[in-house]
């Protein structure tokens, strides 16, 4: 691409950046003159639904983003939480979601490059990846393709990079099918004295550009993020980045090494939208402006236009604010992990972004107009009407031939195959891993443990936001409660269909309405998060919107990892008990869905007072060492719970009140099983719904189940065309 | 024991490694940075740790066996010092020549990260000395390329001269004769394909890694 004259912006050029007649009329404003090209491409980014959230901000106030915890809050890279002596958990999720379509490896294995980066950018050693995944029909024809891809993107950069990919979750929905979705999720600890924060400061101070070099890939990623698929998603694989695991390795030693020191003033990765957001972010926030060298940028290639390099989304790359003086100091560290240092401009105090290119001025963009002017909407939304109450609810056929098929199904059948192909405990801090309800990760050289999980169950989400919103999070503390955590905060990626349509607009606003009611009950504040939008898809046919599927990610600290528990039988004649009410919701439920084949009636409902109070007390039995081991009780309902505790520990169960579908399978909330050995007594309100032994869960050989419960995957995936 | 563990650029489990050679031995290993052209006077083990170095590319381990290091780790090794390398270490040392044969992709192609079960078959290096002739143990792998191949006259060699130490006892990646560890010929350079270091303490489920440890450190007292 050539750099046009400033003269050649016409309606095509601006249409073709995304900006509506409108959006533009506030550049014009913004600027006080037309821009050229390449400040029309500054502001198209920064200006897309991806950097800008502008049609989620007003509704994102609105949630819980503080408490004695929290160290900072959204608005960095990411969010940082206390966990005592003098440590810091830093931690966030994005989402990689349209890339991941169009190139499902390199879209995500940059989807963890990035989130990595968030992370280690604020001083934190990363110690733990997780991700939540959504696709389609599993017979779908692309989606094996897609599947394959997604699991060996994320392996291949996490392994490399030497951070344990420890969970995750998975589902599929034919409303995925033309729009599968990525979100990785990282784990990093600081000392909470050694945090580094975005705000340049210090007029004259050098800014430093280290990494990768900048290429011609991801121009205008954030803005493909931020629109619909039409046919042409094909069209759109030169706009996915290509991701070097081994370079953020070197960055990541390179920058804990430099951050030792007292070099750095301030510091932000370049993700979406490369130089661009990050200059523009660092500048704003410090309230100063900027001026950059374009000459000086490292190139890939030959004859990049300043257009080019403030667009690309070359991966491995950051921004640094220096110390003045402090460049030898910090090149000689990054020359010797063998990357690129350039110092490519200076902290201003014009409050302009200002860049220069072969001795002329090729932009000049007031920064604070850039940020105020930005465009904010409160889109129409409508409110997803009431589902009726069940109705002709169709009785079990046979509870044991029910929960065979149940654990075969796709989003309840073992995700072995895919975390096999995760490197889960290289630093050898990983206690509890993958396939249990959180996993649990050392704090390296203490006691401590941080437990982490991601979840949310777009089935609720779609038949009530409301309700689907509280449940996430809720789930999410459940099942950092069921391993003895206390839950500390959340990261959040939103993901929705196109806020142009109030219905899919009720959904965002209903799923934080319900969120933030969960947040505030179970004093879990969101410290960071991602949205995003135009989830659909004309690609596969029909307009298909994604349900809303707004993923938590959560963590939560064990004072002493030793007192985690672990969802295993761990002897036979145990007792085993229910904390919670079954009442027997069939509503959403996944046997519904998969036995009798209807994806009807309301969610579960979620009582937050109940949530807490049942969550505290199985928190306060594993700590007391009372039980030998806890599972929440979540898809599938009671009897998949029981079926998964009895296949981890090889041990089956005796059990009594079983009868029929509601029982067996509803999937009310707030409810958690526990063993008791010999000598506990029963905990009050708990109810003992039999014994641990045997070789069968409701008459069903745990043989059969395994092979039901491990078979889906290697079954799908064997015949996996790679590539 | 004077031990050091080498650092290549993309190396991502010598922090491990060094964790549990401190934790056996009670001394933390001198960590030598790949460029370094001399290893400390008097080195009784080198570990060659596991990782991507270089990213894997061109081949697992092939651009890190060209390091200046990597002359010094030779020499060490011809003067009988312990040369541990494990996973990506282990590649490192069969390019570097100081063990035979390659490891190719597994045969599955994907990545595998699981506990897998070692026959161990070689009680009498300083490495498994402490372990029973037959004896079974359980040890994590975590590797994309830990097939191993040999020409057959170089297997045969290898298992005459008791130089295989471990051995799969299930299928994991495809290696020729299930061969998950082999000793150079005078029995002090050990490449094995799973981490010992990751099953050294209770935080690891199971400690059979330990004991490769701590016969290192009653061999070199020997």
């Amino acid at each position: 691409m050539t750099q046009p004259s400033a003269s050649a912006i016409t309606p095509q050029i601006v249409a073709d950046h995304g900006f509506s007649p409108e959006e533009y009329e506030r550049v014009l404003h913004a600027m006080g003159r037309e821009p050229n090209i390449t400040e029309l491409g500054i502001f198209s980014v920064m200006w897309s639904e991806h950097c800008s959230y502008k049609s989620s901000r007003l509704h994102l106030k609105k949630l819980p983003t503080t408490g004695p915890q929290v160290i900072c809050g959204p608005g960095e890279n990411a969010g940082v939480v206390d966990i005592g002596d003098g440590q810091a958990a830093i931690f966030k999720m994005e989402s990689h979601n349209h890339p991941s379509y169009i190139e499902p490896y390199q879209g995500a294995a940059t989807g963890v490059g990035g989130i990595l980066r968030d992370v280690f950018t604020m001083g934190a050693r990363p110690i733990a990846n997780l991700n939540a995944l959504r696709f389609g029909r599993p017979d779908h024809p692309r989606m094996r393709h897609l599947i394959s891809g997604v699991v060996s993107g994320i392996g291949g950069y996490g392994n490399c990079v030497g951070v344990p990919t420890v969970g995750g979750e998975v589902n599929f929905h034919p409303a995925y099918d033309g729009n599968i979705l990525v979100n990785a999720m990282t784990v990093g600890i600081a000392d909470t004295d050694k945090i580094f924060y975005s705000a340049a400061s210090g007029v004259g101070n050098p800014i430093v550009y280290v990494g990768s070099k900048t290429g011609r890939d991801g121009i205008h990623g954030a803005t493909m993020a931020s629109a619909d698929f039409g046919e042409d998603s094909e069209a759109k694989r030169p706009t996915v980045q290509v991701g070097d695991p081994f370079t953020e390795k070197l960055l990541i030693e390179a920058c804990l090494e430099l951050m030792a020191s007292d070099a750095i003033v301030a510091i932000q990765d370049m993700g979406a939208a490369g130089l661009t957001s990050s200059s523009v972010e660092m500048a704003s926030k410090g309230g100063v402006g900027i001026e950059l060298d374009m000459d000086a940028v490292p190139c890939r290639e030959t004859g990049m236009t300043p257009y080019e390099m403030m667009l690309s989304e070359s991966q491995e790359r950051m921004l640094m604010v220096l110390k003045p003086g402090r460049e030898d100091f910090a090149e000689a560290i990054f020359r010797k992990w063998e990357l690129d240092f350039a110092v490519i401009g200076r902290v201003t105090e014009t409050g302009h972004m200002v860049l220069t290119w072969q001795g002329e001025t090729v932009a000049d963009i007031p920064l604070a107009p850039l940020a105020d002017e930005a465009p904010l909407y409160d889109r129409p939304h409508v409110p997803t009407p009431k589902r009726a109450p069940l109705a002709d609810v169709p009785e079990s056929g046979g509870v044991g031939a029910d929960l065979l098929r149940l654990m075969a199904s796709p989003d309840i059948a073992s995700r072995r195959w895919i975390w096999e192909q995760y490197d889960h405990m290289v630093g050898a801090d990983t206690v509890q891993r993958p396939g249990g309800d959180a996993a649990v990760v050392r704090v390296h050289g203490t006691p401590k443990g941080l437990a982490m999980t991601t979840d949310c169950t777009p089935r609720y989400c779609f038949a009530d936001p409301v309700e689907g919103g509280r449940q996430a999070v809720a789930e999410a503390w459940r099942n950092l409660t069921a391993v003895g955590a206390t839950p500390l905060a959340v990261t959040n990626c939103l993901n929705f269909a196109n806020p142009q349509r109030p219905e899919i607009m009720g959904q965002i606003v209903g799923c934080l309405e319900g969120m933030s009611e969960a947040c505030i009950a179970l004093d879990f504040p969101i410290v960071s998060g991602n949205v995003s939008l135009y989830n659909e898809s004309k690609a596969t046919g029909g307009g298909s919107a994604i349900l809303p599927t707004p993923a938590i990610g959560a963590i939560g600290l064990l004072a002493d990892w030793t007192k985690s528990a672990t969802i295993a039988f761990k002897s036979a004649g145990e007792t085993i008990a229910l904390i919670g009410e079954t009442r027997g919701h069939l509503g959403q439920s996944l046997w519904l869905r998969e036995i009798a084949g209807r994806e009807d009636g309301p969610p579960p409902p979620v009582d937050l007072a109940t949530e807490r109070a049942n969550g505290d007390m199985v928190r306060t039995l594993i700590q007391s060492g009372a039980v030998s081991a806890v599972h929440d009780v979540s898809d599938g309902g009671l009897l998949v719970a029981i079926a998964e505790m009895a296949l981890a520990g090889n041990i089956g169960a005796e059990l009594t009140l079983l009868d029929g579908a509601g029982p067996a399978f509803g999937e009310d909330q707030a409810r958690y099983l526990v063993t008791l050995p010999a000598g506990v007594p029963l905990p009050e309100g708990a109810t003992a719904i039999g014994v641990t032994g045997g070789e069968s869960v409701a008459g069903v050989p745990l043989a059969d189940l395994r092979t039901a419960h491990e078979g889906f995957f290697p079954t799908l995936m064997g015949r996996a065309a790679l590539g | 024991m004077k031990s050091a563990v080498i650092v290549f650029p993309g190396s991502n489990c010598d922090r491990d490694l060094a964790v549990a050679i401190r934790d056996v031995t009670g001394v933390a290993p001198v960590m030598v940075w790949h460029r370094e052209t001399a290893l400390p006077e008097g080195i009784d083990l080198i570990g060659v740790p596991g990782g991507f170095s270089y990213g894997d590319y061109l081949r697992s381990g092939a651009m890190a066996a060209r390091s200046p290091i990597m002359r010094a780790v030779a020499d060490a090794a011809g003067r009988g010092a312990r040369v541990l390398g494990v996973c990506n270490g282990f590649q490192v040392l069969t390019e570097a020549g100081l063990l035979p044969g390659a490891l190719m992709r597994n045969a599955g192609i994907s990545f595998v990260c699981r506990d897998v079960a070692l026959t161990v078959a070689n009680t009498d290096s300083a490495f498994t000395r402490l372990y029973d002739a037959g004896e079974t143990i359980t040890v994590p792998v975590a590797h994309h390329d830990g097939n191993y191949t040999a020409d057959p006259e170089t297997l045969d060699r290898l298992e005459g001269e008791g130089r295989v130490a471990f051995r799969y006892a299930g299928a994991v990646n495809g290696s020729a004769r299930d061969i998950a560890g082999v000793l150079n010929e005078a029995g002090n350079v050990l490449g094995l394909m799973p981490h010992p270091e990751r099953m050294i303490e209770a935080a690891h489920g199971r400690s059979d890694g330990r004991r490769l440890f701590e016969g290192l450190v009653e061999s070199v007292a020997a």
